[in-house]
Formats: C-alpha cells, sequence, structure tokens
C-alpha cells in the first residue's frame, strides 16, 4: 500500500508546481517574447474519450421519436461513422451493406439524458469510503471538480445503459454547500479513467444549492449559513468576489502585467461570469428560485436549470420568462419540507406553461426509469387536461436536457450529423412493459438485449455472486 | 433516495422523545367509516368515475367531495353519530370491468364483482347480481382488490426530515420489541391520503430499529378516511438481522446472533415463570376484536406483563421487551426478519431449528435466489423489493431485479415491500414495480411474472404472508371489500384508480396534492392571490 500513498505525494508536488507556474496551456512550442500574458488551462484534465467501431446500421419500420418533439410513424434511422447519417421515412435511402434491423413494432429514441446523477461520486456499494460528493466541509466549494470523485467502476453505470438506455449524464456534487463544485457531463461508455468516459467537448457545470441542505449542514456546526437569509448573504458576498477576481483576471489576460493570485474557487466562479461553465441550482422553493433569479440578475449570470425544482409549477410563469429549465422528480413528494408541496403534474404544468422541463433522477434507481418518470407526469397531466404528445414529451428526456447541459449541439436529437446515440426499445417507451433491446453510443453497440457479450460487467463485479447476471 | 438526502436526515430521532407530544384526538371522537360521494370532478379535467350513487346514503344531501374540508368532516361527524355502522347494509355490484382477483389468475373481460355488508360475496365471470345490487358500470376499466404493501411506513411519518412528524424510530428510548407501533398511526398523514389515491388500500407498517436490533411490533392498517386505521394491531415482530443488525447489536453479525438467542431465551425464561400459555385463547380473542387480537392482551389490563415475577440476574432485555417477544417465541406472532445476504438467510432460517415455533417472514432477501430451494425447502415466505438491481452494499451483491421471478419460480411465496425505499411516502410505485416484473418476462436471461402473478405479488401474496390472507388482498369471497376501479391497466405507468372502496365504502380520492395542482393549473394569479383560490 505504499506505492499509491507515495505517488499521491508526489501528485500533490507536481499539482502545487503547476498552480505556481500557471503555464499556459499552449505554451509549449509558441516561444514568443511578446506573447500573450500567460493564463491558466481551461482544460487540464482533458477528455480521452473514444469512440469504439460500429458498423453502419439502419433501422427500419420503428416508430421514431427524435427528441425534438417529432414522431416518424414506420421509420428509418441510419447511423454510421459514429453519427447519425440519416432520419425518415420508409423511403429513407439506405447504404450498400449496411446492418439491417427490423425494428417493427418497436421504437427508436435518442439516448436518454440524465442531467442529475452522482453514479461515481456516491457510487454502489455506497459503503463510506465510497462517500465523494459532497465536500462539506464549507460552504463554498466551488473549487472542487465532481469529475475527480467519479469512480469508473461504479455498477451503476451498466444499469442505467442497460434498463435505462441513457448515454449520456452529467455528474454533480451533492448539495451540501452552497456552491459545491463543478460539475462534469460523461459518456456511458465504461472507461479505466474518468477522463475515457468524459463527454468531449462539453461544458462544465457550477451546482449551487438553496434551501434547507446548505444551511442545516453549517447551521448544526454554529456556521453561517444557519438560515436561507444567509444562504443568499453567502452566495452574493462570494459573487462579489468573483466579479473582483474576473475584473483582474479578464484585465490580466488582455493587457498583462502582474499575474493575479490564481484561486480556483474562483476559476469557477469567473468561468460563470464569463458564460463558459452553466449554473444547475439545486432549488425546492418557488419562492426561493425568485430570489435566486434575482440573485443571477444582479451578477450577471444565468441559472441553467433548477434541479428538483419540486415547486416549478408555481413560478412556471417567471422560468418561462427567464429562460430556466427545470429538472424534476415525476412523483417525489414530503421526504423533507422543501418537497412538502410535491404534486404529480409538476413537469406538464412546467412544460404547459411554455417553460422547460426536463425529467432527472438523482439517483441509482430512478436512472434506470426515467422513461417510465416521463409516462407518469405525462398521464398525470392528461388527467389534468394537458394534452401532451408522447413524442413531444421525449424532448424531456432528451433535447431539453441537452440543451440544459450545453450539448445539444452533439447528442439529444436524432438529427443527421449528431452522435448516433440511439436505444432500440421493444415496444412503447412509455410503457411499464418495455426495456431497451439495443443501446447504441457514438454508433457503438454498448448493450444488446439479446446478446450477453454486449452487456458490461465492472471491476467490482468480476468475481462476485451474480457477476454477468441480467440486471 | 437519492444523494439529496444527506446522512444526517436519516434516523435523527434525538431529543425527540423528550418533546411534549399533543394529544391526538382519541378522546372521545370515533369516525365510522362512512360513504361519499363521487370524488373527482369533471373541473378537475379528469374524467368523472362511473356513475355511482353512494353505496350507501347515510349523508344528507350529496355534495361531491369538492365542498371544503371542514363541512366535509362535519357531515362525517354527524352521519357517524347517527348510524353506528352504516357501511354494513349495501349490496354493490361492479360489472364489465376487466376482472382481476389477484390471487394470481389472468384478469377477464366482462367480470362481476358483488360487495355486500363490506365483504366480497362473489367475483367473477358468472357472478348473480343480487336484485337490489346498486350496479357500478365499469366498462372500459380496470377492477382489482386494492393494493397491499407488504412492508411500509405509511402513516407514522409525515415528513421524513422533520423529526417531529417521524414516528419511525425512537433513539433515545429504552424499550425496543415491546414499541407498538399502534399509538403512532396518524389516519390523516398526507401519505395516507396520497397512497389510497393510487389505489392502495392496506399496508404492514413497520416501526424502525433504532439501538436494538428489535425494531417493535408492526400493524397492518387500512388507508381509509376514517379514525379507524387498524386492521390488525401487533401484527409482527420486526428484527435487522443483516449489516444494520450487525451494528445495532454491537457491530458484528457473531454479537447479533448472541443477542437475537439471548432475547428468545429472556422471553422463555418470563414466560415460564409468569405461566403465559398460548394458543386458544389467543385466537378466541382475535375472532372477538380484530384490532386487539394479540397475546399482550391476553392478559387483561396488564400489558406489563408479569411485572411480578422474579427474573434472574443476567438479564438484558427490559421486563417489557422480554414479554413482546414471548409471542414470537411461541408462534403466535410473526417474525419479519430483514435479512439480504444469502448466507445470512441461510442462518435465519436455521434458527427454526432452535426456536421451533418461529413463524418467519423474510424481508428484503436480495440474494434469495442464489438459494431459492433453501427458502421454499423452509416453507419461509418472502417480502422483497421489486427492483433492487444494485450493489447497494456488501450484502446485496447478487442483486437483481429477476430476484422476485426467481423465488416464485422456485415455489418461494413472494411479495413485494418498499424496504428502506421511500416506505413511508411511496406507495403509488407498488403497482409501477409489479409492472416492470412483468416486463422481465421479455428480456431474455431475466426472470419475469405473469400480469396475474405480478398483482398477486401486491395484493393477495402479501396479505398472506402476513397471515390475512383470509382477510384482505383478493377478491375470493368473504375477503374485506378492498376494490379498486381504475382507468386503465393497473400495472401500466400513470394508471390511477377512479373509484377506491374500503371495507366496501367508497373513499375520497382527493388530497393535498390535487389541490395544489388544482390552484395551479395556471401559476399566475387572477383577481385575487392564490391564497384565496380553492
Amino acid at each position: 500500500m505504499r506505492l499509491p500513498l507515495l505517488t499521491s505525494v508526489v501528485f500533490a508536488a507536481l499539482l502545487s508546481a503547476c498552480a505556481q507556474n500557471d503555464r499556459p496551456q499552449t505554451a509549449s512550442g509558441e516561444g514568443s517574447a511578446k506573447a500573450k500574458p500567460a493564463s491558466y488551462s481551461r482544460d487540464p484534465f482533458p477528455s480521452t474519450y473514444r469512440v469504439y467501431p460500429g458498423v453502419v446500421t439502419a433501422i427500419t419500420g420503428a416508430t421514431i421519436f427524435d427528441g425534438d418533439g417529432r414522431r416518424i410513424d414506420n421509420g428509418t434511422v441510419v447511423l454510421a461513422d459514429g453519427v447519425i447519417r440519416a432520419v425518415g421515412g420508409a423511403d429513407t435511402p439506405i447504404p450498400e451493406g449496411a446492418s439491417r434491423i427490423d425494428g417493427t413494432g418497436k421504437w427508436v429514441t435518442p439516448g436518454v439524458i440524465d442531467v442529475h446523477s452522482h453514479l461515481g461520486d456516491y457510487p454502489s456499494p455506497s459503503v463510506e469510503a465510497h462517500q465523494d460528493g459532497n465536500e462539506a466541509t464549507g460552504p463554498v466549494r466551488a473549487e472542487v471538480w465532481a469529475e475527480h470523485s467519479i469512480w469508473p467502476q461504479d455498477p451503476g453505470f451498466t444499469r442505467a445503459l442497460a434498463n435505462g438506455g441513457v448515454t449520456s449524464m452529467h455528474i454533480l456534487p451533492g448539495s451540501a454547500n452552497l456552491f459545491g463544485g463543478r460539475g462534469t457531463t460523461v459518456k456511458n461508455v465504461p472507461g479505466r479513467t474518468m477522463q475515457q468516459m468524459k463527454f468531449p467537448g462539453a461544458p462544465y457545470s457550477l451546482k449551487m444549492a438553496c434551501g434547507e441542505n446548505p444551511k442545516r449542514v453549517y447551521g448544526s456546526r454554529n456556521q453561517m449559513p444557519a438560515s436561507r437569509m444567509a444562504n443568499v448573504a453567502v452566495m452574493r458576498q462570494t459573487w462579489a468576489r468573483a466579479a473582483e477576481y474576473k475584473r483582474k483576471w479578464d484585465a490580466y489576460e488582455k493587457n498583462g502585467g502582474e499575474a493575479p493570485a490564481r484561486d480556483l474557487q474562483m476559476d469557477t466562479l469567473r468561468g460563470v461570469l464569463a458564460g463558459e461553465i452553466l449554473v444547475q441550482n439545486h432549488c425546492y422553493r418557488a419562492d426561493e428560485m425568485a430570489n435566486i433569479i434575482d440573485m443571477s440578475k444582479e451578477f450577471g449570470y444565468h441559472v441553467s436549470a433548477f434541479h428538483h425544482a419540486v415547486e416549478s409549477y408555481k413560478i412556471a410563469d417567471l422560468l418561462k420568462a427567464n429562460g430556466i429549465c427545470s429538472a424534476m422528480w415525476a412523483d417525489w413528494y414530503g421526504f423533507k419540507m422543501e418537497a412538502y408541496d410535491g404534486i404529480h403534474e409538476n413537469i406538464p404544468l412546467v412544460h404547459n406553461a411554455g417553460a422547460c422541463a426536463i425529467v432527472h433522477s438523482d439517483d441509482p434507481n430512478g436512472i434506470q426509469r426515467l422513461n417510465q418518470e416521463a409516462a407518469k407526469a405525462l398521464a398525470y397531466g392528461r388527467k389534468a387536461g394537458i394534452q401532451i404528445s408522447d413524442e413531444v414529451a421525449w424532448t424531456w428526456l432528451s433535447s431539453n436536457a441537452a440543451r440544459a447541459i450545453g450539448i445539444y449541439d452533439k447528442t439529444g436529437s436524432l438529427t443527421q450529423g449528431k452522435m448516433a446515440d440511439v436505444v432500440l426499445w421493444n415496444g412503447h417507451p412509455f410503457s411499464v412493459y418495455t426495456r431497451p433491446e439495443r443501446v447504441w453510443v457514438d454508433g457503438a453497440l454498448m448493450y444488446d438485449a439479446n446478446d450477453p457479450k454486449r452487456r458490461g460487467v465492472t471491476d467490482f463485479e468480476l468475481g462476485q455472486p451474480g457477476e454477468g447476471d441480467v440486471k | 433516495m437519492g444523494a439529496d438526502q444527506l446522512p444526517s436526515l436519516k434516523g435523527s430521532g434525538r431529543g425527540r422523545v423528550a418533546r411534549q407530544r399533543l394529544a391526538s384526538g382519541k378522546a372521545g371522537t370515533h369516525y365510522t367509516r362512512t360513504a361519499l360521494a363521487n370524488t373527482q370532478s369533471a373541473s378537475e379535467g379528469i374524467e368523472p368515475a362511473p356513475a355511482l350513487n353512494p353505496p350507501l346514503d347515510p349523508l344528507p344531501p350529496r355534495e361531491g367531495w369538492s365542498l371544503p374540508v371542514a363541512r366535509t368532516l362535519k357531515a362525517l361527524l354527524l352521519s357517524a353519530s347517527l348510524l353506528a355502522s352504516p357501511a354494513l347494509a349495501q349490496t354493490i355490484a361492479i360489472t364489465g370491468g376487466t376482472l382481476a382477483l389477484g390471487d394470481g389468475s389472468e384478469p377477464i373481460q366482462g367480470g362481476t364483482v358483488v360487495v355486500r355488508d363490506g365483504r366480497i360475496v362473489a367475483a367473477g365471470a358468472n357472478v348473480a347480481i343480487p336484485a337490489n345490487a346498486q350496479r357500478v358500470d365499469a366498462t372500459g376499466r380496470w377492477v382489482t382488490p386494492g393494493i397491499v404493501s407488504g412492508f411500509s411506513r405509511v402513516g407514522i411519518v409525515e415528513v421524513d426530515a422533520v423529526d417531529s412528524t417521524n414516528d419511525i424510530s425512537a433513539n433515545d428510548s429504552p424499550f425496543s420489541a415491546a414499541i407498538d407501533v399502534v399509538p403512532a398511526v396518524n389516519p390523516r398523514t398526507t401519505a395516507i391520503a396520497i397512497s389510497r389515491s393510487a389505489g392502495v388500500t392496506r399496508a404492514a407498517v413497520a416501526p424502525g430499529t433504532a439501538r436494538s436490533i428489535f425494531a417493535g411490533q408492526g400493524a397492518v392498517i387500512d388507508l381509509g378516511d376514517d379514525m379507524e386505521p387498524i386492521t390488525r394491531a401487533r401484527a409482527f415482530q420486526f428484527v435487522e438481522m443483516g449489516e444494520d443488525g450487525a451494528s445495532e447489536a454491537g457491530g458484528s453479525r457473531a454479537a447479533l446472533y448472541v443477542l437475537f438467542r439471548n432475547a428468545l431465551r429472556e422471553a422463555r425464561d418470563l414466560s415460564r415463570y409468569s405461566g403465559i400459555s398460548g394458543g386458544a385463547g389467543a385466537q378466541r380473542q382475535a375472532r372477538a376484536n380484530d384490532q386487539r387480537d394479540l397475546p399482550l392482551e391476553e392478559v387483561p389490563g396488564d400489558r406489563m406483563l408479569g411485572s411480578g415475577v422474579q427474573r434472574g440476574d443476567d438479564v438484558l432485555l427490559t421486563r417489557f421487551d422480554a414479554a413482546a417477544l414471548v409471542p414470537v417465541l411461541q408462534g403466535r406472532q410473526l417474525l419479519l426478519v430483514h435479512v439480504e445476504r444469502a448466507s445470512d438467510i441461510i442462518q435465519v432460517l436455521g434458527l427454526k431449528r432452535e426456536f421451533p415455533n418461529l413463524r418467519l417472514v423474510l424481508v428484503g432477501a436480495t440474494e434469495g435466489w442464489t438459494i431459492a430451494n433453501r427458502i421454499r425447502a423452509a416453507g419461509v415466505p418472502v417480502i422483497a423489493n421489486a427492483l433492487n438491481d444494485l450493489p447497494a452494499s456488501f450484502e446485496q451483491l447478487a442483486a437483481t431485479q429477476s430476484n422476485v421471478a426467481r423465488l416464485k419460480h422456485a415455489g418461494v411465496p413472494v411479495s413485494l415491500g418498499q424496504i428502506n425505499n421511500e416506505e413511508g411516502h411511496q406507495l403509488q410505485w407498488s403497482a409501477q414495480y409489479a409492472g416492470n416484473l412483468v416486463a422481465l418476462g421479455k428480456l431474455p436471461g431475466a426472470a419475469g411474472l405473469t400480469w396475474g402473478e405480478a398483482l398477486q405479488t401486491i395484493t393477495s401474496a402479501p396479505a398472506e404472508a402476513l397471515g390475512m390472507g383470509a382477510e384482505i388482498g383478493s377478491l375470493k369471497t368473504g375477503r374485506r371489500a378492498d376494490v379498486v376501479i381504475w382507468d386503465a391497466d393497473p400495472l401500466e405507468n400513470g394508471s390511477t384508480p377512479v373509484m377506491v372502496l374500503i371495507d366496501g365504502v367508497q373513499q375520497p380520492l382527493e388530497n393535498r396534492q390535487t389541490k395544489l395542482r388544482n390552484r395551479y393549473m395556471r401559476s399566475t394569479e387572477g383577481d385575487l392571490p392564490k391564497a384565496y383560490q380553492r
């Protein structure tokens, strides 16, 4: 056990050396004395994700929900070179030599995207040694990155793929802190390292939290914040610092001079103020969301999505006006005071008001049934008189989710040229009786219900009872 | 539960015991279950329930369920005071629906259910309809027994993270096995009304452990809209005998088994000294009164059983806790054992050799499928989580959604409950979970259930596991008339009841959630603030 320990010490030394030098990412090879002032890397842990080989595949005769709200009956989808080559009706040309799949009686959708997952940072088994999602040592911990807690061997990833058809997910820090740290988007393809799973080109997010959790965690230690008003005060004070930090660094990067002191917390917040990092804000109550919206305007940033958002239905108009998505459960309620007013129709009511609705999980079991969660919400909405078609409801699982985490230009709909992240379902995907039959990620077949060899088994589960079982 | 529930939210009952409790309206007022008018109105956008006259009509003019709560309750009180037992005089025939009995059989088209005096008279394809029956046309709808949750904590917690409303476990109590969940059950818990609206009519309610492996005695309750929720008090003792139990026993499974054996030894000694006998007395009592059917009541007026009896010097249990384990030892009270790991299950089954009268029910049994034949041979039923498929702990390494069907196919009586899975609030997931077990049948390598078997796991199977199969859980003749009429296939996502009968009495389907929904169908205010909109 000495070696890993030594290694980590060496790493720490290297890291601190890097931080002191503030070497620009592009410094090597550009050696001009007149180069722009050295900045810091925005991507020090770059994705090493590689697309696995796939074959040209044509699914025919299926019902297609394209993820943008359109439906094609008796449709054809062609996957080639890792991307969607074509989507259309029965007359869609099929390339010579394509592997054909008869989708008659089956459905094709974009892969499900979960914008709120803790797979990897709260992995199974959920033993104490695996509790890596909350750095609950201070309410402002914007310097921590969820990706550094992701354990790629979390068996939950394989379940989300096989049972949930989840092809991308956003891994967030927890909600103990007002500023919980950065979230990272991954593709649901097993890797030896986090970097191998990391979604290429996806922006980081900043996880923020309002409400009960931060004030309980710190209030119970007689620290600030111990109240909702202190939640907001600490957040505003921090944003004020971030604005100052941004001014200094912006000026330095433009004009040169002496480099300002580096602060990893502030790097993240500067990224938000610069529009490079998206804010994912845990918030339940309608009135608190309104406070957060005002604060975001005060400091000039935009909330991409409120997460959990149990009371979004009460302020759907406000959310629409401010262009903020709500990532919601179908029917969770009552487990804490700020979840007391949860209702079945939250998702359809938000949608019906013209605001952006997303179904999320925050749960290693729920992520396996996001299609069913959408189905329940849709059914309750219809009974309340809100008519939403199945294909439009699928946007809650695909395009809306992709937009909220900044990857809609790459995936989240069956659109020519986008990543071939595709699920073939063995029935209507809103039915409880339906399961994924095949799942492709970037055109590579990563799950096939009929082929035990296309079923991931994590290192953790090798040699354990139930290894390789249908889970 | 997701990561949003920080660890500190769970089991944080400290300081609750000292807090003063208010009397919970036990004084005097007794509601009798009373028929209510149709519970959903077209204005809610929901197709009205099938035309139905109230199964009985003690309420003066029918005003619908949309009238303010205060007036409704007043009307209920009035009617209750006028009629001692208004539910017991009505014959109802539900006809034309897709009928499933809950006994494992597949549904039939156009079946009929006849209900009289709060009980099932007959259900099936060719059932004679009494001339005086009030008819309910369920054509195009589905008819099933009410859902029974085999394991829950509904009714004893309002908000999990609000300690003052959370009566699941008592970290600072000196008692364990003696704890009886009954006084904690509040039929006005919002989760009861919400679960009822999802077709759940009965539930096992178990206390949670705190400082002992024994949680105390659980009850079977109904989810009716009245103040008499208890179907069977002290229906079972609940004990943790896996990872949690080992922790509560001091830190190891080995210590857990010593503690368990010692506890039953102390119970045995106490029963010998005090001359407690089992059997006939308890059964008579059970027939006399469903709510007072278990052994501690045998000693009239003295639940502090054997207080005059001398005990040894080396006892660990309080006298009251030891007394509570006497009926477990004697096999007059079920012992529900939460256990997940295969080797732990084997150890628990082995206890029958030492304590032959134990009536065991396994709760959880995530790895049960790996030793299904042993469980079947022991004749012990299992109440399982439907869809556990993660190695959430080292005692669940072999978790798979196929567990339930594999147990079933091996001949183990298996039913569903919610074990450490939103068990206070989300009984509404029962039907969806059962539906998922049907889906597995189409998945190569997995094991699934037929539709009828899946419904059975949330109706008659849990009822039988809880020793109440003759009373609840199916539409067989003589069972309590817990009947649900659904708008569609009840196991399908988003299907909901249009009518729920409990003991033959039509139940309201409105709740806090439906009222919030109605208020916020449009999020913006009208001429007055939202607070004025009801």
